[in-house]
């Protein structure tokens, strides 16, 4: 846009554009003092020119206006995104309402618990999850499983996606063509087809396919969840120096969020615990350190209450600190059993 | 896949030649170290260094395949479906078949429950024919405790399964497809 459009007088816009300033964003990005300097004029004439100009920018709706720091976005631009972000739910209700209704794209994601708990299960579940049909609530994309410790079954992945879409199947009416459309894709083979899997046995491996998956991701657009089960294996026992192990954990961790930003894709961190020495008793908490703890949007704790399986919010820059139980089942991840008791009562 | 050599990948010349000259051979010397510090290393642009870095990942990273794919091998490399079948068909039931392969299981109890006991069972049923419902295979048993009782174990053999152990050498056979291996120190044990 041209400075001539400018509501100032002739005089400043003349010797705008004998600076050289000829459109409104070479204006847009200079401070008020250095205007001044080179149009030889007072401060606060300087100051009103920025001030129009911006306006006027506003106005016509140009981007970068508010880039007074090149690459910024004000909080109101990044609110219609916030509420569009995607989410893939968690086979329990409960648990997703604690999660803002499930795990969201875009985020970095990170569970722990105790060895038996279901972290695997979980990442089993999503996997399925995130491939329901648009029509039925998913997003009808594949996902991505990095398996560090050798602990996916295909036979319990065929187990559980039989399970969801049979569940699927049950809770929505659709028209007859609408079944017959998604027919082919709701196929337990075909929801395998969709799980691309990596095997990965070294701390070198992990680190690879994680710098790999940049062209990775480029190249299969389709995918929307990244699983890492798990993350801390092979950084528990394979380093001598710690100070190192620091470094590349912090190296992962921001090549993750830049991958989960970037794609719009969920990604999922499945941690082990380890014990903290803290105020004279022992506390159960996430392995890989007090700097990896920073790493994540979102920290979810799952751990036994009794004979149940809860889950709680640990550590997230919106979601309130919440616990809710959930259990593992034939058919996956589902809502705790008492859930289902207190609906039949009612 | 870790000790894969830099210098077949396939990189640009000049930054070939820099990872040799630090020293820098395989992809795990390459990854170990943050991209910032690789860049004051080898004197180059941050630009080279994140190409290099992702050529050397890409070649570096396994190969992946689709679950599908994973079950399907599963379920042709092995008549049994991949799995050894305790006897107990209750537990048979809840692993799915029996004791997986490709993963470890283990055995946890307090002392005197039967883990050894235990194992001497699945020792014969490893090595039995596959007429007998076994996986005519051999076994080698690492006890630590010297636990391991020949005589035992082929007194299990007898009243198991007495069509076989009562014939003719039958019972050499299988005690001989059993190898003991006694290691008394945890670095004995590491090594092997």
């Amino acid at each position: 846009m041209e400075v001539s459009v400018l509501p100032i007088a002739s005089a400043h816009k003349e010797k705008l554009i004998s600076a050289g300033y000829t459109t409104l964003l070479s204006i847009v990005g200079v401070s008020a003092s250095r205007l001044a300097q080179e149009l030889i004029i007072p401060h606060r004439e300087a100051v009103e020119i920025i001030k129009v100009t911006l306006k006027c920018c506003r106005a016509v709706g140009l981007e970068g206006t508010h880039a007074v720091l090149k690459g910024s976005r004000t909080a109101w631009e990044m609110l219609s995104d916030e509420q569009n972000l995607k989410l893939i739910r968690t086979g329990s209700e409960d648990f997703d309402g604690i999660l803002g209704g499930g795990i969201h794209c875009g985020q970095v994601t990170e569970m722990g618990g105790v060895p038996g708990i279901g972290k695997t299960q979980l990442g089993i579940q999503l996997a399925v999850n995130v491939q329901i049909p648009v029509s039925y609530g998913g997003l009808g994309a594949k996902a991505i499983y990095i398996d560090t410790e050798g602990s996916f079954m295909p036979e319990r992945a065929y187990q559980i996606a039989e399970a969801c879409i049979m569940d699927t199947w049950e809770n929505l009416g659709f028209s007859r063509k609408e079944i017959e459309d998604c027919q082919e894709k709701m196929q337990p083979d075909h929801f395998l087809a969709n799980i691309l899997y990596f095997r990965i046995c070294s701390y070198t491996e992990q680190i690879a396919v994680i710098n790999y998956l940049d062209k990775f991701l480029e190249e299969h657009k389709d995918v929307k969840i990244v699983i890492i089960d798990s993350i801390s294996f092979h950084f528990r026992q394979d380093f001598k120096e710690m100070v190192q192990r620091t470094i590349v954990l912090n190296e992962m961790s921001r090549q993750l969020m830049k991958l989960a930003e970037r794609f719009a894709v969920a990604v999922l961190l499945l941690n082990h615990v380890t014990a903290k020495h803290t105020e004279g008793s022992f506390q159960l908490t996430l392995a890989l350190g007090d700097t990896w703890s920073h790493s994540c949007t979102n920290r979810v704790i799952l751990y036994w209450d009794g004979n149940d399986r809860h889950a709680r919010i640990e550590k997230s820059p919106y979601l309130p600190s919440a616990s809710a139980p959930f259990s593992v089942t034939g058919k996956g991840i589902r809502n705790a059993i008492t859930h289902c008791k207190r609906l039949r009562m009612m | 896949m870790a000790n894969k050599l830099v210098a077949h990948m396939g990189l640009a010349q000049s930054i070939a030649n820099r990872l040799a000259a630090r020293n820098i051979r395989t992809a795990k010397d390459a990854l170990s170290l943050p991209e910032f510090d690789l860049m004051t290393l080898l004197g180059v642009d941050m630009k080279d260094v994140k190409e290099a870095v992702a050529r050397i990942s890409e070649v570096a990273c396994p190969p992946y395949q689709t679950a599908l794919s994973l079950l399907e091998e599963r379920l042709m490399n092995d008549t049994s479906g991949g799995r050894l079948p305790t006897s107990l068909t209750g537990l048979d039931d809840a692993l799915g078949g029996g004791i997986p392969f490709g993963v470890l299981t283990e055995l946890v109890g307090p002392s005197g429950i039967g883990k050894s006991q235990f194992c001497l069972k699945l020792s014969l049923l490893a090595a039995l024919p596959a007429s007998y419902g076994g996986l005519d295979g051999r076994v080698i048993y690492i006890d630590t405790e010297s636990k391991f009782s020949s005589r035992r174990m082929i007194e299990i053999g007898r009243n198991s399964f007495p069509k076989i152990f009562h014939s003719e050498g039958m019972a050499q056979e299988m005690a001989g497809r059993i190898i003991v291996l006694r290691q008394t120190s945890l670095s004995e044990i590491t090594e092997r």
